[in-house]
C-alpha cells in the first residue's frame, strides 16, 4: 500500500500507476475479446466457456476484483492528473494549438471518459441484467443449466442503437489505446530512439486489431451471419 | 595628497608609482609560495565574513560558489533573470590549459610565454605565469562537474589548436564551450544556492558601489522588477560584471553587457586601467542595416579554408562569382604572403577597413569582404566543407537568407573583447581595499591583446582558484565589521540613485536611448576603432561631451520606476557609457605607440606593422577620476620583465 | 514588408492585460524578429507610448533569454531556433502576427512578454549538479568517458532553459528541461554516483513548482530551439522509476 501512497504523491509515480493499470487493461480487453470471439465457434462453444468461468468462483471474483482495482486506480490517476494539468495552465493561448500533438494523444482523457461509460452500460447490460433482466433468465436450448451467453448477444445486438453505441466505444478505445499503449511505454522509461517506430506501429496495429475483432460481433448479428 | 607632474595633453600624471605586489622569488615559485605564506581564516569567522559578489559569469559564478564552499556568506547579483544566462555563455571556441595531453611540446611556460606575447607584452608577468599555472586545475575542475567536454573514441579528452597556437592545447565542448562551462559554474552556484550558503538576486542590477572608511563595503542595487532601490552591506565586493565592448553600440555582446557596475566604481575612486586596450575579431556577419541591434561572431576556424578578398577595382558592383580571378583583390595573402587568410585577428581587422576605406568594400554600405571557400570546396569537395563547418554555414544562413557554399560569405571585424578594466594587484584587489575586480571586468591579465580560448580560462581561473585564496589574505587583518546600510554613506548613495533615475524620468525629451547609443557607437567605431590617430581622437574628444549633454536634454524615458521599465535600465548603462567613452578615448590619444588591440595610425612600421614604444609605454595606465569634466589623473604601474624580452611581431 | 501585430499588453501580474494591435511598417526581411520589435518600440517611444517589454540577451541562440509565442508556436513558425534567431524573411507582407507571453501557472507574467522562470533555477537547485566542490579533483582523464556516453550528455546538456517546451506542453509540464538536466549528468560517470537522489529531488522541486504532467503529447520537443529528444525523458522515467523502488521510504 505504501508503495502506491508514495506513487500518487509525485507526479512521476502517477504516471506509472496510470501506465501499469493502462497495461493491465489492455491486455484484459484482447482477452475478453478472444473470449467474445468464440461466438463464431457456436453457442455451445462460447457458453460453455461463460460456464466453466462461472464454475470458478473464486478465480473469478478474484479477477473481478483486481480489474476493478485496476480500474479504479487508472481512473483515479486519470482524474488527478488532468485536473493538475489543467491547473497548470489557467490562461489559454488566443492562437494555435498544440503542435506535433496527435488526436489521440489530446483526446486520450474523452475517450476514456467515453469508456468508462460504456463499461458501465455494458455492465448493466450483459452482466448485471439490469437493462434487460430478461437476457439473466436465458437458457441453452441444449444444456438448460448454462446460461444461454451467445442468445443474450444476439437479442442485445439487435437493437441497432446498441450496436450503434458499441462500435462508436469500440472506436474510442481504439483511439484511446493508440497513443496510450505507446504512451504508457515511454512513460515506464521502456521508449527509446531505436524502438520508437516499431512500439508506435504495434501499438497501432493492437489498437486496430481489438477495434475490428470487437466491433465484428454486433455487425455479425445486425447481418444475422449469427443468429 | 597625490603629487601630480603636467603633460602637453594637460593631464597630471601622480609621481608615485602603482605597486602591483607581486610576491617575491622566482616567477616560477611565486603563487605556490604565496599559497604557503598567505594569511589564513578560521573556519569558525569565515561566516562572520559577508561577500558580495557582483555577476554571475564564468568568474561570477565560479567565485560566489567557490566562496561559500569555503563558508563565506555570499549575496550574488545579475540583471538577467537567471545567472545562468549570463554573456559567458556566448563563448564558442574553447578553453586553454597547458595540459599538455597532445605531447606536443606545451608546458605552463609555454602557454605563459604566448600569452604575454599575444598580449604584445604590456601585462604582468607574475599573474600570467599563475593563469598558465592554474589552467591544468581549470579543466580537472570543470570534468568533475560534468562539463561535456568533447573526447576521443578512447575516452580520453579532446583538443583542437586555436587562435593560431603552434601546440594544441584548447578543450572544447561542441561550439559551446562558454555555454557548457558556465554551467557547470551555474551548478555549482546553485548547488551552494541550495544549501543557503549563497543568495541570488536576479533580475537586480548594481548602480553604486559603497566605500566607507577608504574600504569597499557594499553596494546599491535596482530590484529590476519592482524598481525598488536598496543596499547590501558586505565586507567585501567582489566585481564580476564583464567587458564593456558595448560603448561601441555594435558588438558580438550580449545586449546588455555594460560598464555600470565597473564604471560606478571609477567614480568611487578605484583606477581604470588600459581602457583603449579593444579586442575586434575579424570573422562577424557584416551589419545588413541601421535596424542593427547585434553582430553575430562566425568562428575564426573558417579561415583555415576560407580566401579573403574584394573586387580589385572601385565600382565593380557585379556578383562576386562573376568577378573573374584576375578582377578580384586577395589582400590579406598579396600583404602577408607567410600567414596570408590566418595573419592574426587585429593584422587581418585592420587590411579588411583599408579596402573598404578605399571604397572596394561589398554588401549593403560596402562594409564588408568575401571569405570564399569556392577553391576549398573544388578541392577538397563540398561534403569535406560541410563536416567541418556545417553548422557555422547554416547560421549564415539563417542570419543572411544566403547560401555560402554557392555564394561567398560576407564578413567584417566587429568590437569582441575588452582586455582594459578596472585596475588590480596581485591579489586581484583594486586599489579600494575590499574591492576585488575579476574576469573580463579587471584589466586582465591579457595586456594590449587577447589570446583566443583564454578569456575563459583567466574568468575561471580567478573564480576558482585565485580570489578565494586572496580574499582570506584581505580579511585576515580585518575584523567582520559591515556597516549597516542604513548609516550615511549607504543612504547618501541610495540617494544619488533615486536623483539619477527620477532625472531621466523627468526629462521627457524626443529622442530614443537607442538613438543616443548607436550614435556615440558610431564615433567610437570611426575615430577609437580598429585603427586610430589624434586629430581623430580630438574629434572624438570635442563629440562624446556634445553628446552626452544632449542625452541629459533630450533623451525619451518612459514611463516610471516602479515597475519593470527596460528603457529606464538601458538610459542608465548609456549615460555611463556617454561618460566611460571619453575616457577610453583620453587613454587611446595619451598612449603614443601601437600595441595589440590599439593601433595608432601615426606609430606602425613602413609596412603597417605596429610600432611598440617600450621605453615610454611599457607601464599599465591606471586612470583616477577626478570629475565629468575633468581630466583623470594618470597613475603608472611600469611593467617590469624578469623571464621574457620584448620582441616584434612579426607575420610577413 | 508591413505587418499588423497582435501584441500581449500587460502593466504588471496583477493587471488582466489585454492584445494591442500594432502597425509595424516597411519591415527589412534581413531583420531578426526582435529587430522588428526594437523599431515597433522606437516607434512607440517617439508617439509617447510605453515600449514593449520582452526579455532577450545575446541575441545568438545561446542564452535562452529570449521567447514568446509567435502565432501560436513557442519561439514561431522556424524549427530549432530561437525566437532572437529568427528572421522576417519567414513572413509575408501584409501578415498579422500574434504575439503572446509563455503561459504557465509556473510562469507568472512580469510585464508584456516578459515572464518570470526562477521556477527553473529552484528546480536546479534541488539537485540539478554534481557535489562536487571546488579543488582537490583527479586529473581529467583520470576517468575515460566512452564518446558516445559523452555526445549523448553533450546532447542534452545543450538545453538553453529558456522554456519553450513548458509553454507549448498542452499541460504546462516541465519534463523536458528536467530530463534534459537529469540525463546530462546521470549519464556521465561522475554523475552517476548521486542519480537517485538527483532524480527524486528535481522531480519534487518540478512538482512543487506546480507545473503540469506529461501525458506523452510531444509538442515540447518539437519546439525547442536545441531539439532536445524526448529520449531524454523516458531515461528520466526509467531513473526516477529505478530510484522510487530501490527508495528506503
Ligand atoms: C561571441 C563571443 C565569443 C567568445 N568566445 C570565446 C572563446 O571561444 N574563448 C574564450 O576564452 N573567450 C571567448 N569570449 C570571451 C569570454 O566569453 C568573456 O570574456 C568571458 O566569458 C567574460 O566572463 P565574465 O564572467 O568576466 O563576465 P560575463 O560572463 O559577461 O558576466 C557578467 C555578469 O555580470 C552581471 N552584471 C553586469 N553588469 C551588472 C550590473 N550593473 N549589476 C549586476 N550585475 C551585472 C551580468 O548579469 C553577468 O552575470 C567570447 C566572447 C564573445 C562575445
Ligand atoms: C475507464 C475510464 C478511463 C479513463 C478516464 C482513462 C483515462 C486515461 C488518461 C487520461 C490517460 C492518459 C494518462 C497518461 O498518458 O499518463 C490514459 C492512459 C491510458 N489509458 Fe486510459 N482511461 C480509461 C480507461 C481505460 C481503459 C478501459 C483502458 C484499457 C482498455 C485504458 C488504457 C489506457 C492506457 C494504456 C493508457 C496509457 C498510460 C500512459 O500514458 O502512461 N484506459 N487513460
Ligand atoms: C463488442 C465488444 C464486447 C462484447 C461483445 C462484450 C461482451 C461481453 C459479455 C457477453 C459479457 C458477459 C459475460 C458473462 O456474463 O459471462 C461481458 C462482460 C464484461 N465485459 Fe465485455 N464485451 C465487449 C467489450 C468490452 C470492453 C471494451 C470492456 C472493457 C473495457 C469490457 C468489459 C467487460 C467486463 C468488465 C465484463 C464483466 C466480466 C465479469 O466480471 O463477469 N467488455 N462482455
Ligand atoms: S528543453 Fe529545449 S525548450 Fe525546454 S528549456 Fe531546454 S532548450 Fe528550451
Ligand atoms: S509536450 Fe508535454 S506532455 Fe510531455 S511530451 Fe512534452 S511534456
Ligand atoms: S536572446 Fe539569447 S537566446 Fe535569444
Amino acid at each position: 500500500m505504501n508503495i502506491l501512497v508514495r506513487a500518487y504523491s509525485s507526479s512521476l509515480g502517477k504516471k506509472y500507476v496510470m501506465a501499469i493499470t493502462g497495461l493491465a487493461l489492455f491486455v484484459f480487453v484482447i482477452g475478453h475479446m478472444a473470449g467474445n470471439l468464440q461466438i463464431y465457434m457456436g453457442r455451445a462453444s462460447i457458453n460453455g466457456y461463460a460456464a466453466f468461468l462461472k464454475s470458478k468462483p473464486g478465480l473469478l471474483w478474484t479477477a473481478r476484483i483486481s480489474l476493478l482495482a485496476i480500474v479504479i486506480m487508472h481512473i483515479t490517476a486519470a482524474l488527478q492528473l488532468v485536473s493538475e494539468n489543467r491547473d497548470a495552465r489557467p490562461a489559454k493561448y488566443a492562437t494555435g494549438k498544440p503542435v506535433a500533438a496527435s488526436y489521440a494523444s489530446r483526446t486520450i482523457f474523452i475517450s476514456g471518459l467515453v469508456i468508462f461509460a460504456f463499461v458501465i452500460y455494458h455492465l448493466m447490460h450483459f452482466t448485471l441484467g439490469l437493462t434487460n433482466p430478461e437476457f439473466m433468465s436465458l437458457q441453452d436450448p441444449s444444456d438448460p443449466l448454462h446460461h444461454d451467453v451467445y442468445g443474450m448477444m444476439v437479442r442485445g445486438f439487435s437493437n441497432p442503437f446498441v450496436s450503434a453505441f458499441y462500435i462508436l466505444a469500440m472506436a474510442l478505445l481504439c483511439l484511446h489505446l493508440s497513443h496510450g499503449v505507446a504512451s504508457s511505454l515511454q512513460s515506464l522509461g521502456i521508449r527509446n530512439k531505436s524502438n520508437v517506430a516499431a512500439i508506435h506501429r504495434t501499438a497501432r496495429i493492437a489498437a486496430l486489431v481489438i477495434f475490428l475483432g470487437n466491433i465484428s460481433i454486433p455487425i455479425a448479428v445486425l447481418l444475422h451471419w449469427v443468429r | 595628497m597625490l603629487t601630480t607632474t603636467t603633460t602637453s595633453l594637460d593631464y597630471r600624471v601622480a609621481v608615485e608609482q602603482l605597486n602591483g605586489q607581486t610576491p617575491k622569488g622566482p616567477l616560477a615559485d611565486k603563487w605556490t609560495r604565496y599559497k604557503d605564506h598567505v594569511r589564513l581564516v578560521n573556519p569558525a569567522n569565515k561566516r562572520k565574513f559577508d561577500v558580495i559578489v557582483v555577476g554571475s559569469g564564468l568568474a561570477g559564478a565560479s567565485a560566489a560558489a567557490t566562496l561559500s564552499e569555503l563558508g563565506y556568506n555570499v549575496k550574488c547579483f545579475c540583471y538577467q533573470d537567471s545567472p545562468r544566462r549570463a554573456h559567458s555563455i556566448a563563448a564558442q571556441g574553447g578553453i586553454n590549459a597547458a595540459k599538455n595531453y597532445r605531447n606536443d611540446g606545451d608546458s605552463v611556460y609555454r602557454l605563459f610565454y604566448d600569452t604575454i606575447k599575444g598580449g604584445d607584452y604590456r601585462s604582468r608577468e607574475a599573474n600570467v605565469y599563475r593563469l598558465a599555472e592554474v589552467s591544468v586545475n581549470i579543466i580537472d575542475q570543470c570534468v568533475a562537474q560534468g562539463v561535456p567536454f568533447a573526447r576521443e573514441y578512447s575516452g580520453y579528452l579532446a583538443n583542437r589548436s586555436f587562435g593560431g597556437a603552434q601546440v594544441s592545447r584548447t578543450f572544447y565542448a561542441r561550439g559551446q564551450t562558454g555555454q557548457q562551462l558556465l554551467l557547470g559554474a551555474y551548478q555549482a552556484l546553485s548547488k551552494q544556492i541550495g544549501l543557503g550558503g549563497v543568495r541570488m538576486f536576479p533580475r537586480t542590477e548594481m548602480l553604486e558601489l559603497v566605500v566607507v572608511d577608504g574600504h569597499a563595503k557594499g553596494i546599491v542595487v535596482r530590484d529590476l522588477v519592482t524598481g525598488q532601490i536598496s543596499s547590501h552591506a558586505g565586507d567585501a565586493v567582489v566585481l564580476a560584471t564583464g567587458g564593456y565592448g558595448n560603448v561601441f553600440f555594435l558588438s558580438t555582446n550580449a545586449k546588455g553587457c555594460n560598464v555600470t557596475a565597473t564604471y560606478r566604481a571609477y567614480k568611487r575612486g578605484a583606477f581604470f586601467a588600459n581602457p583603449c586596450y579593444t579586442q575586434i575579431h575579424p570573422t562577424c556577419i557584416p551589419q545588413s542595416g541601421d535596424y542593427q541591434s547585434k553582430l553575430t561572431l562566425m568562428s575564426e576556424s573558417l579561415r583555415n579554408d576560407g580566401r579573403v578578398w574584394v573586387p580589385r577595382h572601385l565600382g565593380d558592383t557585379r556578383p562576386p562569382n562573376e568577378i573573374p580571378e584576375h578582377d578580384r583583390d586577395y589582400y590579406l595573402e598579396r600583404k602577408y604572403p607567410s600567414f596570408g587568410n590566418l595573419s592574426p585577428r587585429d593584422i587581418a581587422s585592420r587590411a579588411a577597413k583599408e579596402v573598404c576605406d578605399e571604397g572596394r568594400g561589398v554588401g549593403p554600405g560596402g562594409r564588408g569582404v568575401y571569405l570564399d571557400f569556392r577553391d576549398a570546396i573544388n578541392r577538397l569537395g563540398e561534403h569535406v566543407i560541410r563536416e567541418r563547418y556545417g553548422n557555422l554555414f547554416e547560421m549564415y544562413e539563417r542570419i543572411t537568407g544566403e547560401n555560402a557554399y554557392r555564394v561567398p560569405m560576407r564578413i567584417y571585424p566587429a568590437v569582441h573583447y575588452t582586455m582594459g578594466g578596472l585596475w588590480v594587484d596581485y591579489d586581484l584587489m583594486s586599489n579600494i581595499p575590499g574591492l576585488f575586480v575579476i574576469g573580463e571586468a579587471n584589466f586582465s591579465d591579457h595586456g594590449a591583446n587577447r589570446l583566443g580560448a583564454s578569456a575563459l580560462m583567466q574568468g575561471l581561473a580567478d573564480g576558482y582558484f585565485v580570489v578565494p585564496y586572496t580574499i582570506g589574505n584581505y580579511f585576515a587583518g580585518e575584523k567582520p565589521q559591515k556597516p549597516n546600510p542604513g548609516s550615511p554613506e549607504f543612504l547618501a548613495a541610495e540617494d544619488e540613485v533615486a536623483t539619477r533615475t527620477r532625472r531621466l524620468l523627468a526629462i521627457q525629451g524626443r529622442r530614443t536611448v537607442t538613438d543616443f547609443h548607436r550614435q556615440l557607437g558610431k564615433i567610437m567605431w570611426e575615430k577609437c576603432g580598429m585603427a586610430r590617430n589624434e586629430a581623430g581622437l580630438k574629434e572624438a574628444l570635442e563629440a562624446i561631451p556634445a553628446l552626452r549633454e544632449e542625452f541629459w536634454q533630450n533623451v525619451a524615458v518612459l514611463g516610471d520606476g516602479n515597475d519593470l521599465n527596460q528603457s529606464l535600465e538601458y538610459a542608465g548603462r548609456v549615460a555611463d557609457f556617454l561618460e566611460f567613452a571619453e575616457l577610453l578615448v583620453f587613454d587611446a590619444l595619451h598612449r603614443n605607440e601601437s600595441c595589440g588591440g590599439h593601433f595608432r595610425e601615426e606609430y606602425q612600421t613602413e609596412d603597417g606593422e605596429a610600432l611598440r614604444d617600450d621605453a615610454n609605454y611599457s607601464y599599465v595606465a591606471a586612470w583616477e577620476y577626478r570629475g565629468v569634466d575633468e581630466r583623470p589623473v594618470l597613475h603608472k604601474e611600469p611593467l617590469e620583465y624578469e623571464e621574457v624580452h620584448f620582441t616584434q611581431r612579426s607575420y610577413k | 514588408m508591413n505587418l499588423t501585430l497582435r501584441v500581449w499588453r500587460q502593466q504588471n501580474a496583477a493587471d488582466p492585460g489585454q492584445f494591442v494591435e500594432y502597425g509595424a511598417n516597411n519591415i527589412s526581411e534581413h531583420m531578426s524578429f526582435l529587430e522588428m520589435l526594437d523599431v515597433v518600440n522606437e516607434d512607440l517611444i517617439r508617439a509617447g507610448q510605453e515600449p514593449i517589454a520582452f526579455d532577450h540577451d545575446c541575441r545568438e541562440g545561446i542564452c535562452g533569454m529570449c521567447g514568446m509565442v509567435i502565432n501560436g508556436v513557442a519561439h514561431g513558425p522556424l524549427q530549432a531556433t530561437t525566437t532572437c534567431q529568427l528572421h522576417m524573411r519567414y513572413f509575408k507582407d501584409g501578415d498579422t502576427i500574434t504575439i503572446e507571453p509563455w503561459r504557465a501557472r509556473a510562469f507568472p507574467i512580469i510585464k508584456d512578454l516578459v515572464v518570470d522562470r526562477s521556477a527553473f533555477d529552484r528546480v536546479i537547485q534541488a539537485g540539478g549538479y554534481i557535489s562536487v566542490t571546488t579543488g582537490g579533483t583527479p586529473d581529467g582523464n583520470a576517468i575515460p568517458i566512452p564518446k558516445p556516453d559523452a555526445d549523448r550528455a553533450m546532447d542534452a546538456a545543450a538545453c538553453i532553459g529558456c522554456g519553450a517546451c513548458v509553454a507549448a506542453c498542452k499541460n504546462a509540464s516541465a519534463m523536458l528541461f528536467v530530463a534534459a538536466k537529469a540525463a546530462h549528468l546521470n549519464t556521465l560517470p561522475q554523475g552517476k554516483v548521486e542519480k537517485d537522489r538527483r532524480v527524486v529531488n528535481m522531480v519534487k522541486a518540478m512538482d512543487r513548482e506546480g507545473f503540469g504532467n506529461c501525458t506523452v503529447i510531444g509538442s515540447c520537443e518539437a519546439v525547442c530551439p536545441k531539439e532536445i529528444s524526448l529520449d531524454f525523458i523516458s531515461q528520466l522515467n526509467r531513473d526516477y522509476l529505478r530510484a522510487f523502488l530501490r527508495a528506503k521510504e
